[in-house]
């Protein structure tokens, strides 16, 4: 395991949506502030940093974390995902986004990027969700605007359009899932 | 005309928002060299401040200032207020703390992370004073006096009497009186504050960027407290807020705040408020205690009204408060015919944060009042709620109606709606679940509630609270005045500005709609730009987005704009035509001659013609690039000489009727079925509205059973983290069934009312009525949480 002086600042390297990035930060600088201010992606918001909002959602190799509730350096080597990775280069919305915004799923949009990466994890494991399942997923976050309704209906409607062949989550999946309040 | 208003249509805000592209006060790029502040706050809720040692933090690495009080007094001056008592506020404590929360010290760092480091090496030494809580406490002769200087807590007392309240009082065959309190709360945006903010030392000015939400009459407050005039306090609000439901108003302070900072350092300051300090002292709206009584004959007909309401501000009282109060002042009879009242406004100190803008801004709390007693009258009557209520329902007939107290009712049929709400099996539906409940020995309550809702304020009301001849000294006040403007670029793309600050009601959308309507272009043609800069924009004291503005104001605002700017293209196109103006019709992108549409130009074509050759021009007229509406109301005049005052320019029209059951193992209250009627007016965009009614409902169950700002007598702030303060999640909205109706304003162009605040009045009001049906008592102390349920149930009082 890497060991850090908490009074230096050290280098930290990540592949932030598929490139290769590189910041000097203190150790105790949380991801989510190194993605904003090191790495100047701004599309990851924070909202309570205290882990309850679920606005600063990334994934960690593929896994929604709290990026409030991470430490920059223990992404070290790891491959970070945020919402600026949804989106073709040309702009286009992937089903996610666009299912979002034709259920009105979004007002001001400050909450909107951490719930659609916990959707990007829990879509790819499990494809098809029922109703109750995607509002256990999405009691993971706070929305002031919405009263949440458009956005159970943009998710239930990728739900429904995904192809059928993929099943449910497998095991492993699902145990790499646990013990965290997505 | 290509009649895109009133369509749905997918929003021009989302692409960026959904990808990350959002532009938020956090995401903009600063000046090299800015520094960061955090704030030390209070952790006494009355105290003196009796030594602040700032030696070790100016010692530490990266620390740039340590700005107290003193230094805050020195170069500002205090906040101005609506109420001339002798209240003085600065950007940070002076002499004493009167809240916790309270911001004490900046301190201002080469980085957030020192400066916080630094925070706790200053040394602030307090001697504790006692604290008053409870506003009815805060009003009695032995409180401790919050502002010495004022000699009293209760620093504004007013009576107002409309008709004859003492005549119909004692001809009444009945006088049936309630007390109800509203409690604390705030709708917690979940982006928090945000300032930037530079001094320019040559120039003497400010330059801040803040997510500041309106109204812009705070923008002369936050210039004289840094004692420039208004052009030395450039205020730029970014182009996306993460939400506001009128709580970023109170990011004022912290402009001025960090400006002082800025000269202070001679660098440019950044703030970032965190989520800890956003609950503890950001803002909540205030805390009312509301003695309701009716004089009412027996058939359940109010002949008159009484109100006593006590509103608590907290620490202080902060322009443009007390607005709550008298914001419904026009209103104060909802939805009822009654002629007379008396209403009694009282304003209360109490030790806690102060209190200002939320959404449904003193709704809430008039119309729990009032429709608790409506239930109330029909419990101790014997008859049934929803009769007492239709009985006193203003008649169709009677619109435009001039409620008592002032207010002009645009239009409306009240009756309709409820009886179009409770139709097709609805009511029949909610009676046959309560029945088979309450057979199976279940708690099950029905409510109703039946609410007005206001838009577009009166700039005059706030001065309501002054006597007729005080008025009269300072001037009268009125009005409320929307801009927007239309803008041709030489290809004759078009792009629109207008008066409001964006924080998620997809002004960008509706704007674009508005004006390719009556341009002939689609929405998508139609750049709209909503950044705000008070330096360049076009601005009144009403600008900013809140009280429900948008619809009845702004609107209407880019409407005028687009008609002139149509207009002149008309008059353009017909000379390049040769056809007279009257054959003139902008249609499918193009310009052409309604009698020969072979006859066409295109529409940049004609639009660039002010650019490239205004020689072109018919003779006299001026270049068609830009255009502004102004939308300047007649309908909202300056109060009477007997305080009638029309607060609003539209009044819209809820019903809302719900059935709830209480479990009787967790006390937790479920609601079974929940049915809003709304009547807007003209609606301009189907998705945008139920959006806004979706978000509004939330809100109001929130406010029933979940959100509370609380303290314990002490004064201590029980409720500093989202573990404690309750926001609900998608488990506990219940579903909404949305239902409309459309009786047009006949006062604005476009027909349109407000709706975005309705749902934050009637719904904690319909299910306190329904609470109370389900445990047959009296009172509903909301939110209506499973430890109060509980008690309820202990000492069930009938």
């Amino acid at each position: 395991m890497r060991r850090v002086n908490k009074n230096e600042r050290v280098r930290i390297a990540l592949a932030l949506n598929g490139r290769k990035l590189a910041a000097a930060a203190e150790p105790r600088t949380l991801l989510s502030d190194f993605i904003r201010q090191n790495l100047g992606s701004t599309g990851t918001h924070v909202g309570c940093e205290h882990g309850i909002c679920g606005a600063c959602t990334v994934l960690i190799d593929g896994v929604a974390a709290r990026s409030c509730l991470t430490l920059a350096v223990q992404a070290e080597g790891r491959e970070v995902k945020t919402v600026e990775s949804l989106a073709a280069p040309d702009g286009t919305l992937n089903p996610l986004q666009a299912a979002f915004r034709a259920n009105h799923a979004l007002q001001c949009g400050f909450c909107t990027p951490g719930i659609l990466m916990s959707f990007t994890d829990y879509l790819a494991r499990n494809p098809h969700p029922s109703s109750a399942e995607i509002r256990e997923v999405l009691s993971g976050h706070l929305c002031r605007c919405t009263g949440y309704a458009g956005i159970v209906k943009a998710v239930e409607e990728v739900a429904s359009s995904a192809p059928a062949k993929a099943g449910k989550g497998d095991h492993a999946s699902e145990a790499k899932h646990g013990g965290r309040g997505v | 005309m290509s009649g895109q208003l009133g369509k749905p249509m997918l929003r021009k805000e989302d692409p960026a928002l959904l990808s990350g592209r959002g532009r938020y006060a956090d995401d903009l790029p600063v000046a090299v060299g800015t520094l960061h502040a955090h704030v030390i706050r209070s952790p006494h809720a009355h105290a003196a401040i009796v030594r602040i040692d700032a030696a070790a933090a100016l010692a530490h690495d990266g620390v740039w200032a340590v700005i107290t009080g003193e230094d805050v007094r020195k170069l500002s001056d205090p906040f101005l207020a609506p109420v001339k008592a002798p209240v003085r506020q600065w950007s940070l404590a002076v002499e004493r703390v009167r809240y916790v929360g309270e911001p004490v010290v900046l301190v201002v760092a080469e980085s957030r992370y020192v400066a916080e480091d630094a925070a706790e090496l200053v040394q602030i030494d307090y001697e504790p004073l006692a604290a008053v809580i409870d506003p009815v406490a805060a009003c009695q002769a032995d409180a401790p006096i919050l502002h010495p200087e004022a000699g009293t807590n209760e620093v504004s007392v007013r009576d107002f009497s409309y008709g004859d309240p003492q005549g119909a009082f004692a001809r009444a065959d009945r006088r049936i009186a309630m007390t109800v309190p509203f409690h604390r709360l705030s709708f917690t945006p979940i982006e928090c504050y945000v300032v930037v903010a530079a001094h320019n030392a040559a120039e003497g000015s400010y330059d801040a960027l803040a997510n500041f939400q309106g109204p812009f009459s705070m923008h002369p407050v936050m210039a004289r407290a840094l004692r420039v005039p208004g052009p030395k306090l450039r205020l730029r609000i970014p182009p996306d807020s993460g939400g506001s439901f009128g709580i970023k108003l109170s990011v004022f302070p912290f402009v001025v705040l960090m400006a002082l900072a800025a000269k202070i350092t001679g660098r440019p300051v950044k703030w970032v408020e965190d989520r800890i300090e956003h609950l503890l002292a950001a803002s909540s709206g205030p805390n009312r205690v509301t003695r309701i009584e009716a004089a009412v004959n027996n058939n359940g007909r109010v002949l008159a009204l009484k109100l006593d309401q006590l509103e608590d501000y907290g620490a202080f009282l902060r322009a443009p408060m007390p607005g709550p109060l008298y914001r419904m002042h026009g209103a104060v009879t909802g939805a009822y015919d009654i002629a007379h009242v008396e209403v009694k406004n009282r304003v209360v100190l109490t030790n806690k944060m102060p209190a200002s803008l939320i959404r449904g801004f003193g709704g809430p709390q008039l119309y729990l009042a009032l429709e608790r007693l409506m239930h109330r009258i029909a419990v101790e009557l014997k008859l049934d709620p929803l009769d007492v209520m239709r009985r006193n329902l203003v008649p169709a007939q009677k619109f435009p109606y001039h409620a008592a107290a002032g207010a002009l009712y645009d239009s409306g049929d009240y009756a309709r709606a409820v009886e179009k709400t409770i139709g097709d099996g609805r009511l029949a539906d909610l009676k046959r679940r309560r029945d088979a409940a309450r057979q199976a020995g279940r708690l099950y309550g029905i409510g109703f509630a039946a609410v007005v809702e206001p838009a577009m304020s009166n700039m005059g009301y706030l001065s309501t609270l002054m006597t007729a001849a005080a008025r009269e000294k300072a001037g009268p006040k009125s009005g409320a005045v929307s801009m927007a403007t239309v803008n041709i670029d030489p290809l004759g793309a078009v792009t629109v500005t207008a008066d409001v600050t964006v924080q998620g009601q997809s002004h960008e959308t509706v704007l674009a709609q508005i004006v390719a309507q009556e341009l002939g272009l689609k929405p998508d043609d139609i750049e709209v730009v909503l950044e705000m800069d008070t330096a360049k924009d076009q601005w009144s004291i009403a600008a900013g987005t809140y009280s429900s503005r948008f619809a009845s104001g702004t609107a209407v605002a880019a409407h005028i704009a687009a008609v002139q700017m149509r207009d002149k293209l008309k008059t353009i196109a017909a000379k390049q035509l040769n056809v007279l103006p009257g054959d003139v019709e902008l249609a499918g992108g193009k310009i052409r001659s309604r009698s020969n549409p072979d006859n066409a130009l295109p529409f940049g074509r004609v639009a660039g013609t002010s650019h490239w050759s205004p020689m072109l021009l018919p003779e006299s007229m001026a270049p068609a690039l830009s255009e502004t509406g102004v939308w300047s109301p007649q309908e909202l005049e300056a109060p009477s000489r007997d305080d009638r005052i029309n607060t609003s320019l539209t009044y819209g029209f809820i019903f809302d009727m719900c059935g709830i059951e209480i479990d009787p193992v967790t006390y937790q209250v479920r609601v079974d079925r929940y049915v809003s009627m709304h009547d807007a007016g003209r609606i301009m965009n189907p998705t945008i509205a139920e959006g806004q009614i979706r978000g509004a409902f939330a809100q109001g169950i929130a406010a029933a059973l979940y959100e509370e700002f609380s303290y314990n007598e002490e004064g201590a702030f029980l409720s500093g983290t989202f573990a404690d303060y309750l926001v609900p999640t998608v488990s506990e909205i219940p579903e909404v069934e949305i239902l409309h109706m459309e009786s047009p304003s006949p006062f604005t162009p476009l027909g349109a009312k407000g709706l975005a605040e309705g749902n934050c009045m009637s719904t904690p009001a319909c299910i306190a009525n329904a609470i109370a049906d389900a445990l047959a008592v009296r009172d509903v102390v909301l939110p209506a949480t499973p430890r109060r349920i509980h008690e309820l149930m202990q000492h069930n009082e009938k």
